[in-house]
Order: structure tokens, then C-alpha cells, then sequence
């Protein structure tokens, strides 16, 4: 093994990355035990959360503000965005504290630093698991109910928007991080930005409300075919196109290179500067 | 026998103070004013650096890596040595030396700024036992938790899983969060899990073990255990005895340079002899400056002789008064702690000051040496403020200086053996003739 200073920047050592997979589940399990360790609710917190966001949003995107819902149940419409929008949020802000939250950890100890926030966001795929579980029920439920609900083959592709919306949490995230090293104040903007790109993402409104000229507006981020294509495999309803898709993959790739390639230059020297 | 570990010339460059400004606005503001070509609004006016015992090294410039701007030092300068395997190498300096950094790049925590480190097989530091211990977990979940981070597999753990738990005799609370455990357990837990990491080269910073006697027996034994096995260790210490026992190589840092290195012998006594430089006061301008925590900065640490002011003529007839003067911010009741130990590291005696509830301000502490106390010889100082039964501020070597011999009546002229020369009271008489049997 060789020490040297910062290498290429497309030196990624992810061999490494590899031969420490053991740490990372370690990790995932360790977020998982440790947050519910001495709560009451334990892991039933994971259900509240999205249970009372979406009969708030019910309320008030759909009994108040009468947004319409593609014609689709208003419970199962904010569910499902709910639901997808949630993994990539919680992906994007628990990364984005990666540098900072471990400077202690990562001050003693050498390990691939990347383990950190990709463990994070498979900890987070177990949270997400239990949400659409949830999302699940309620669909069932109105299914029975005779609701014009309608399932199709799109369903297939739920690991792929998984993938995809990991991919541009993770990627966004460490960006954020990374840059966090030096600039404090990110870290205080990631969580009202969050916030923000959820109004620019069909989630409290479908995307058919924008006339077809100015759609391609929406393209520019990355998750709302994401959220739409979620939508239309699980309640039949929704813009599902493959074109739409293949953007959003095209920009996350982008951006998650873009971030490792960030990450992995200011791992070597960030306990210099945090 | 083969080179594990090959260091080339390596520099580590460190900037002072605060880096960059921490907010993205004044770096914006500080770019749109280079950019205009006019001076940094943040620097501030005269700004000289080096506020740290580490002064700028000179680079010979055929092999610095770069010029250093006005806050930057070398906290490594050009170092370059190799160990063998199966060798304990000692690395010895004074605070502020280095030491640190470079364990640092070795382990692979910072990157150098320039030059090359080669190593051979898996290097794992005693310096920091229990690191990413989690308090809620149960002492079996960390530690497989701390085992991977030190870079074992899952399976390694399992199977040395048995021989951990024996080690540490936590048998018992295995399966109790740490949080629940006593200092001593969750040290002793740490421990193990690092000691049967089976690294092919081992760190070991006596200075930043933390636990009592036994504990450092445990971490010197494992050391040599590790040697004879073959493997190969960096041992870093102030105590001179240790390493002269235990090492046979050695290196000398002194302001990130490579002083002396070779035979272990020639490095203790380059660096003992360096050290009997006399230090006999310190004294901090502000409290930014100064050396501390937060809460207690020290503002002086001095030696001075009643009559004679401040001094750095000692002799074992000299009565003297060690004299700290502390910033204090926060209340407490507060007391110091004074370690005394000779140059080459034996402690000769702590004592300690009573306690004394300070307010926000300056506190000074005056304690009075007696005459006919000290052996002739090199002594270091160090201060520990203790608020509230924990140490917390400590500032290691704070004074070196030397005792020196006074003419002596008798007949032995060598060196008076001993660790101290006090006077005791003697009643010596004639018994009358009448009182023998």
C-alpha cells in the first residue's frame, strides 16, 4: 500500500470500498438499533411519519385547496409521492451530514470514508421498506373498496426508481458534505432546500396540471418522473414515459459522479480543515 | 530482513488558526476582492503567525514541495526512514514535534502535502481504543461494530469473538449497552477488541492511552508479544526507560524534523540532552493565544525564587515557588495538579493543590518548593487543572529546568544517587558508657 498525497482525482480505491462491505451492513444495522433502543414505538415511528403528512396534505392540498389528483383516491395520491419523495429526502439530508457527523470517528481511524453515507442509504431503504409496506395496505384497501385504482406491469420497475432515487440522494448528498468541510452554512440550507424542491416535485399536485409546452420545465428535476412513473405503476394514473425517465437517470449519474468524484477529493485532507 | 514500512520524504503542510473563514459569504467576498485586485478584507492588520511552539521551518529549497504563505508551517519537514519487519521503532520528541502527524498519515487519517509512505500488511494504532463505540449498543454488537472499523471481517470476529470477551472479563454485561458499563470495563473492552486485530504493524501512542498502570502494562505487553510474533511496531512515548527497553531503533522529531535517528541509545540521549534546554517560565499574552480548553487557558507558568525574582539558576539549596496563572471563564472549584518527573520520563512525585472555587477571571497558584528536596539533575514539569474531580486542561512539559549541585563536603564526589535529596531530621548522640550491658 502507498501514502501519497492527493492523488488523481479518479483515483477511487473502490476495491476498498468493497473489502469493507461488512462495515457498512455493520453501519446500516447500527443506525437502525440504535434509533429505536429505549423509544417507546421503536420502528412504528417510521409509519407515523408519513401517515400524518399525508392526511395533512389531504386536508390541505385536497380538501382546502381542491388541487386536483388525476382523478385518482387524495389519500393514495399524496401517499404514494409521500412515500417515494421521503427515501430521497432522507437519503439526500442524512448524507449530507456525512464529514461533519463522523469527524470523530474519521479523525482516528482509517476505512474507505464512503462506507458512511452508503450505509445511510441503505438504512434508509429499510425505512422506506416499511412506508410502502404501508402504502401497500392502504392500496390494497382501496382496491377492495372498488377505488379506480390500477396496478400495472410499470411495477417492474420499482427497483429501478429505487436505484435511481438512491443515486441522487447519495449524489447531492455527498456534494453537500463535501463542500460542507468548509462552508458551515450548507448544512443549515440542505434541510429548507429539501423543503423546497419538494414544491417543485409532483407530489402535492400531478404533473398533468402543466400544459404540455411548458412541461419540459419540470424535467430539469430529476425526481419528478421519478414520483410520477412511482405513481402511475401503482395507481394507474400519471405521466409515465420512457424518455422522461432516461433524463432523470442521465442528470443522476451526472450528479452522482460529480459527488464521488467531490467526495472522495476532500476525504483525504478534510480532518485538516473541518 | 525485509522493509515494511519506507518513508520518502515527506512533508505535511498545516495552516494556523482558522481555515478559510467558515461561511461561504466571506469567501465570496474575499474572491470578489482578489479579483479586483485589492487586499483580503479578512486578514487582519500586522498579522504575524506562528502563535504555536512549531515555528516556520525554513525549506531548503531544493526539496520543498512549495512555498509556505504567511499562515502556513510544516508540521513535517523532509522526513524519510524505513522500518524492518519485526522491528519496535521508537519516535520520540517533544510536543509539537510531530509525532502526531505522522502517526496520522501512517494510519492514513490525512493525506502528506508531499512525499510517499510505503507500507507492507494491515497497520491498526493502540492510540485510540474504543473509537465508533456506540453507548446504546450491548458490548457484543461493539464490538463487532468497532471491529470493522478497525478493519476486521465479520468472520475474523466471530472467531476471536470468545478470546475478546475472555480478555476484557466482561463476561458478564456482554450483552448490557456500554453506556451502563464502568470506565474501566469499557476501556478494557476497547482494548481487546484492538489487541486481537492481528495487524501486521502495530502504533502504539503511550501518550494518548488513557487508563491506569495496569492498562499500560497490558498495551507494553501486547507490544512485545506483536515484536516477537514477527510483526512490526511504531512505538511513541515520553518515557525514556520504556523505550530504551523496549525499542532498538529509534527517530527523533524536533520541529518536524528528523533530528537524530539510528541506534536507540544515541536518539534518548540526543533528545535528553535537548531537552535539559531550560525552560523556567511560559507566558501568553491573551487568551486566544494561550494554550487550554475553553473553560481554563493558561495565562503563566513560572519558575521563580523568593528575593531573586524569576530564575532559571536552580540548585538542590534552593528554596523555589512554581507560580500558574490561569484565565478562567467558567466558575468551578478547581484544583492543580503537578506532575514532576525526570527528563528521560520516571515520575518523581504529583502533588497536588487544594481545591479552591474560582470565579470568571484570572486565578494564580503559587506552590512552594522547599530547599533539599530535588536531586541535582533535568526535571519537566507538567500542569493539570482539575475542576470538579476531572481533569480539565493539561499542559504537558509545561517548564524543564535543572537542578544543579552545590559543593558538596565528604568524601563521595560522584553523582548523588536517588530520585530526590530531602533533609530529614536527625538526632545522632553519644549514650553514656553506664547504659552498655
Amino acid at each position: 500500500m502507498i501514502i501519497r498525497p492527493k492523488t488523481g482525482w479518479f483515483d477511487l480505491h473502490l476495491a476498498d470500498l468493497w473489502r469493507y462491505r461488512d462495515l457498512m451492513m455493520l453501519f446500516v444495522w447500527r443506525d437502525f438499533a440504535a434509533q429505536y433502543k429505549q423509544t417507546v414505538l421503536g420502528p412504528l415511528w417510521y409509519l407515523l411519519q408519513p401517515l400524518f403528512t399525508t392526511l395533512l396534505f389531504t386536508l390541505i392540498f385536497g380538501r382546502i385547496a381542491n388541487l386536483p389528483t388525476d382523478g385518482l383516491p387524495q389519500m393514495l395520491f399524496y401517499m404514494a409521492g409521500v412515500t417515494s419523495w421521503s427515501y430521497f429526502a432522507d437519503c439526500l439530508s442524512r448524507t449530507s451530514a456525512t464529514f461533519i457527523q463522523n469527524a470523530g470517528i474519521f479523525g482516528k481511524v482509517y476505512f474507505p470514508r464512503l462506507t458512511a453515507p452508503l450505509s445511510m442509504v441503505i438504512s434508509n431503504l429499510i425505512k422506506f421498506g416499511i412506508q410502502f409496506a404501508l402504502f401497500l395496505g392502504f392500496l390494497a384497501w382501496y382496491w377492495f373498496q372498488g377505488s379506480p385504482v390500477h396496478p400495472n406491469l410499470a411495477i417492474a420497475l420499482t427497483p429501478l426508481l429505487l436505484i435511481i432515487m438512491a443515486a441522487l440522494g447519495l449524489g447531492c448528498g455527498i456534494i453537500v458534505s463535501s463542500l460542507t468541510t468548509k462552508y458551515r452554512d450548507l448544512q443549515i440550507l440542505v434541510g429548507f432546500g429539501v423543503q423546497l424542491a419538494m414544491y417543485a416535485t409532483p407530489i402535492i399536485y400531478p404533473m398533468s396540471i402543466f400544459p404540455n409546452a411548458s412541461r419540459w420545465i419540470l424535467l430539469l428535476n430529476p425526481m419528478a418522473p421519478i414520483v410520477e412513473t412511482f405513481r402511475y405503476a401503482y395507481l394507474g394514473a400519471g405521466e409515465f414515459c420512457w424518455p422522461y425517465l432516461a433524463c432523470s437517470a442521465a442528470i443522476t449519474a451526472v450528479i452522482l459522479s460529480i459527488g464521488i468524484l467531490l467526495f472522495n477529493h476532500v476525504e483525504k485532507t478534510f480532518m485538516d480543515t473541518v | 530482513m525485509s522493509t515494511v514500512i519506507s518513508v520518502e520524504s515527506l512533508w505535511k503542510k498545516y495552516r494556523l488558526g482558522v481555515v478559510g473563514t467558515g461561511t461561504l459569504r466571506h469567501d465570496l467576498n474575499r474572491w470578489w476582492h482578489r479579483v479586483r485586485g485589492k487586499p483580503d478584507p479578512y486578514a487582519m492588520v500586522g498579522q504575524t503567525s506562528s502563535p504555536s511552539p512549531i515555528s516556520h521551518f525554513p525549506s531548503p529549497a531544493s526539496s520543498a514541495p512549495s512555498e509556505l504563505a504567511d499562515d502556513e508551517i510544516w508540521a513535517l519537514c523532509d522526513i524519510s526512514f524505513t522500518v524492518k519487519r519485526g522491528e519496535i521503532l521508537g519516535i520520540i520528541g517533544r510536543n509539537g514535534a510531530g509525532k502526531s502527524t505522522l502517526l496520522k498519515i501512517l494510519s492514513r487519517v490525512t493525506a502528506p502535502t508531499s512525499g510517499e509512505v510505503k507500507v507492507k500488511g494491515r497497520i491498526a494504532s493502540l492510540l485510540e481504543v474504543g473509537t465508533g463505540f456506540h453507548p446504546e449498543l450491548t458490548g457484543r454488537e461493539n464490538i463487532f461494530l468497532n471491529g470493522a472499523i478497525l478493519g476486521m471481517t465479520k468472520a475474523e470476529i466471530w472467531r476471536k469473538l470468545d478470546e475478546i470477551i475472555a480478555f476484557a472479563e466482561v463476561e458478564k454485561y456482554i450483552d448490557t449497552p456500554v453506556k451502563r458499563y464502568s470506565s474501566g470495563m469499557y476501556v478494557r473492552l476497547a482494548f481487546a477488541v484492538a489487541a486481537h486485530l492481528d495487524p501486521e504493524i502495530l502504533i502504539v501512542d503511550e501518550v494518548l492511552a488513557v487508563g491506569d498502570a495496569a492498562f499500560q502494562k497490558k498495551c507494553l505487553g501486547k507490544m512485545g508479544d506483536v515484536a516477537r510474533g514477527g510483526r512490526t511496531v511504531l512505538f511513541v512515548s515520553h518515557n525514556m526507560t520504556a523505550v530504551k527497553t523496549l525499542c532498538s531503533r529509534g527517530v527523533l522529531l524536533d520541529q518536524g524534523a528528523i533530528q537524530v535517528s539510528g541506534e536507540i541509545s544515541d536518539v534518548v540521549n540526543a533528545y535528553i540532552r535537548g531537552n535539559a534546554r531550560n525552560v523556567t517560565g511560559q507566558e501568553w499574552a491573551t487568551p486566544e493565544s494561550a494554550p487550554g480548553t475553553d473553560d481554563f487557558r493558561f495565562k503563566s507558568v513560572k519558575l521563580v525564587v523568593p528575593d531573586r525574582g524569576e530564575t532559571n539558576h536552580l540548585t538542590v539549596k534552593t528554596a523555589f515557588d512554581i507560580v500558574i496563572e490561569l484565565w478562567v471563564s467558567r466558575p468551578a472549584s478547581v484544583n492543580l495538579s503537578l506532575p514532576l518527573s525526570l527528563i528521560s520520563g520516571e515520575v518523581v512525585f504529583v502533588v497536588a493543590s487544594p481545591a479552591k472555587d474560582l470565579a470568571a477571571g484570572v486565578a494564580r497558584y503559587v506552590c512552594h518548593v522547599p530547599a533539599d528536596l530535588l536531586n541535582d539533575g533535568a526535571y519537566m514539569l507538567s500542569v493539570l487543572v482539575v475542576a470538579d474531580g476531572e481533569v480539565r486542561s493539561r499542559l504537558p512539559e509545561a517548564l524543564t529546568f535543572e537542578v544543579h549541585e552545590v559543593a558538596r563536603t565528604g568524601h563521595w564526589m560522584g553523582k548523588w544517587p536517588g530520585f530526590v535529596r530531602p533533609q530529614m531530621r536527625w538526632n545522632c548522640e553519644q549514650l553514656p558508657a553506664n547504659s552498655q550491658p
